[in-house]
């Protein structure tokens, strides 16, 4: 079977080395089981995400993701864009449907370009995409269940989607009140999805570092909720969630006197595990709260 | 603050007279929606941090209708914005809120007005260094650089205290000590400097902040 191609921009935080390093380990499985092949753009830059607002402005920020474009445009024509990370996926496609809505813009980010030599087309409208969208929209629940040899029978998970694998875009046009695509990812896998009522709370993103008591309060509730609704772990489908959600619950324990201990995991990894993945190859070794149920499971 | 920026802020007073709405329409990234805003409340009402705040988008879009120009540029509001997007996707009129609170953060700091030492303009500040300078973020020079924003002496209290995740983020293979000497970058790093230098020389002209 031919593979589905698809250029593919990391980000920052999914290198080597970097903190959802983990999560491109376990993409790996994935694709091979299910035919996808991610092309990495090359020498991509930053994305500038959304707080590259305040020294950045506007032009910068969306030239930041107008070289990316172009370079995608230039090396992998034709295929989509792929990325983990909701806050990557966003600055694309708005980077994207902003110069394709103002032939002004496009012209200053061109003009702009040239200073790497770079051009893009002033029709570019590639589409952007999470990959979460390559495995719902191209795969396909049923196609995300074939490759299945390990169901996770009786594992309970809240499904903690978060603000931007949600909004403003949304994922399979699902609303952003109660988006259902992670809770069937959940099923499909055979896990449980309880309900969860911080579901797309925010968990104060890049604010968790400036703003550490109030960005913790938030992750205090989306994590005390996963804990009174019986899961076993919570899933996520952003490398920042996951950061924010797994590490600050030692500094919650040692302020507040709980007790958490709830691991966080990526949907990737549950994938992984329910198709045969090694502990390693799940990325589960890279977890600071080590998600035990999971580990059994694949260590089988 | 440098004179060239108080020189800024003196040219936008002069141009626009007290029609502030005007000035944030031509000069504040998506700022030609604020006047479709009906004052319903429902995004002061959606936000995370919205308790925190002393504006909400609600009340910032009434100030600048109602030419409050210092109180708005001033308000550390706009910084407190964590880009959920909670407020843009049940907004009735389908303002770009997200957005156009960036914006504003952004064009009062251009100017200088926007509250100092305001910490997530400190971060937001070291994030864009740190990606421009080697193109793409490098974790642990931005987590080094957040410790010592305060001085020193705070820094190493600041990394004391966060000791047990760091250790334990270097031992889960998900933060690399050694990028401190030689870290993630992209190979044209002179050339997105360029890229950039000229994209914002591009954007002062168009705004008149040049
Ligand atoms: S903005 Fe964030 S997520 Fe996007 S590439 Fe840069 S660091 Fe990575
Ligand atoms: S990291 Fe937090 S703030 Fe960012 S998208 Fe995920 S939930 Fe929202
Ligand atoms: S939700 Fe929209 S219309 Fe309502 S107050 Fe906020 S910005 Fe104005
Ligand atoms: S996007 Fe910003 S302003 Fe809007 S609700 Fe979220 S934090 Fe508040």
């Amino acid at each position: 079977m031919t593979k589905k191609q698809y250029a593919f921009y990391p980000g920052c935080s999914s290198q080597k080395g970097a903190s959802a390093a983990n999560y491109i380990t376990s993409f790996g499985v994935i694709c091979d089981k299910l035919d996808i092949q991610l092309n990495e753009i090359p020498d991509w830059n930053c994305c500038a995400a959304s707080i590259g607002y305040a020294e950045g402005g506007e032009l910068p920020r969306i030239v930041m993701g107008a070289r990316n474009l172009a370079l995608s445009d230039q090396h992998l024509p034709g295929q989509d864009i792929v990325s983990g990370c909701p806050a990557c996926w966003l600055a694309n496609r708005e980077a994207t449907e902003r110069l394709q809505h103002s032939s002004s813009l496009m012209a200053e980010a061109n003009e702009a370009l040239k200073e790497v030599s770079l051009n893009l087309r002033t029709d570019f409208n590639t589409k952007s995409r999470h990959f979460t969208e390559v495995l719902i929209e191209d795969i396909g629940y049923a196609g995300m269940k074939a490759p299945v040899i390990k169901p996770l029978d009786g594992v309970k998970i809240a499904g903690y989607v978060g603000c931007q694998a949600n909004r403003p875009y949304g994922i399979a046009g699902e609303s952003f009140e109660n988006p259902q695509y992670l809770d069937k990812m959940i099923e499909t896998v055979g896990a449980e999805a309880v309900p969860y009522d911080q579901k797309v709370t925010c968990c104060g993103g890049a604010l968790a570092f400036s703003e550490p008591e109030k960005a913790q309060a938030l992750i205090r509730n989306i994590v005390e909720s996963a804990y009174d609704h019986g899961a076993d772990l919570i899933v996520t489908p952003c490398p920042l969630c996951q950061a924010n959600v797994e590490i600050y619950q030692s500094e919650i324990n040692k302020k507040q006197g709980t007790k958490f201990n709830m691991p966080v995991v990526y949907y990737t990894q549950l994938l992984n595990v329910a198709y045969g993945g090694s502990i390693k190859e799940s990325g589960l070794d890279g977890q600071l709260i080590r998600a035990e149920k999971l580990e059994k499971i694949a260590g089988k | 603050m440098t004179t060239a920026m108080t020189t800024a802020n003196e040219t936008a007073v002069a141009k626009y007279k007290n029609n502030f709405l005007k000035e944030v329409e031509a000069t504040v990234e998506e700022g030609h929606w604020v006047k479709m805003c009906m004052q319903c409340g429902v995004c002061a009402g959606s936000c995370p941090f919205g308790p925190h705040w002393e504006h909400s988008p609600q009340k910032i879009f009434m100030m600048i209708r109602a030419g409050k120009r210092e109180e708005v540029l001033k308000s550390d509001s706009m910084w407190m914005c964590t880009s959920c997007y909670s407020c843009m996707v049940r907004c009735p009129r389908q303002l770009p809120i997200t957005h156009i609170m960036h914006g504003l953060a952004n064009y009062a700091y251009r100017l200088g007005l926007s509250p100092r030492g305001q910490p997530n303009q400190a971060i937001a500040k070291l994030f864009w260094d740190s990606a421009l300078k080697y193109g793409r973020v490098n974790e642990l020079k931005f987590s080094l650089a957040m410790y010592f924003r305060d001085g020193f002496v705070q820094g190493v209290k600041n990394a004391l205290a966060m000791q047990g995740v760091g250790l334990g983020l270097v031992k889960a293979g998900r933060l690399n000590p050694l990028e401190i000497i030689s870290g993630h970058t992209c190979k044209d790093t002179s050339g997105i400097h360029k890229m950039i230098a000229k994209a914002r020389e591009i954007e002062d002209r168009r705004r008149g902040l040049a």
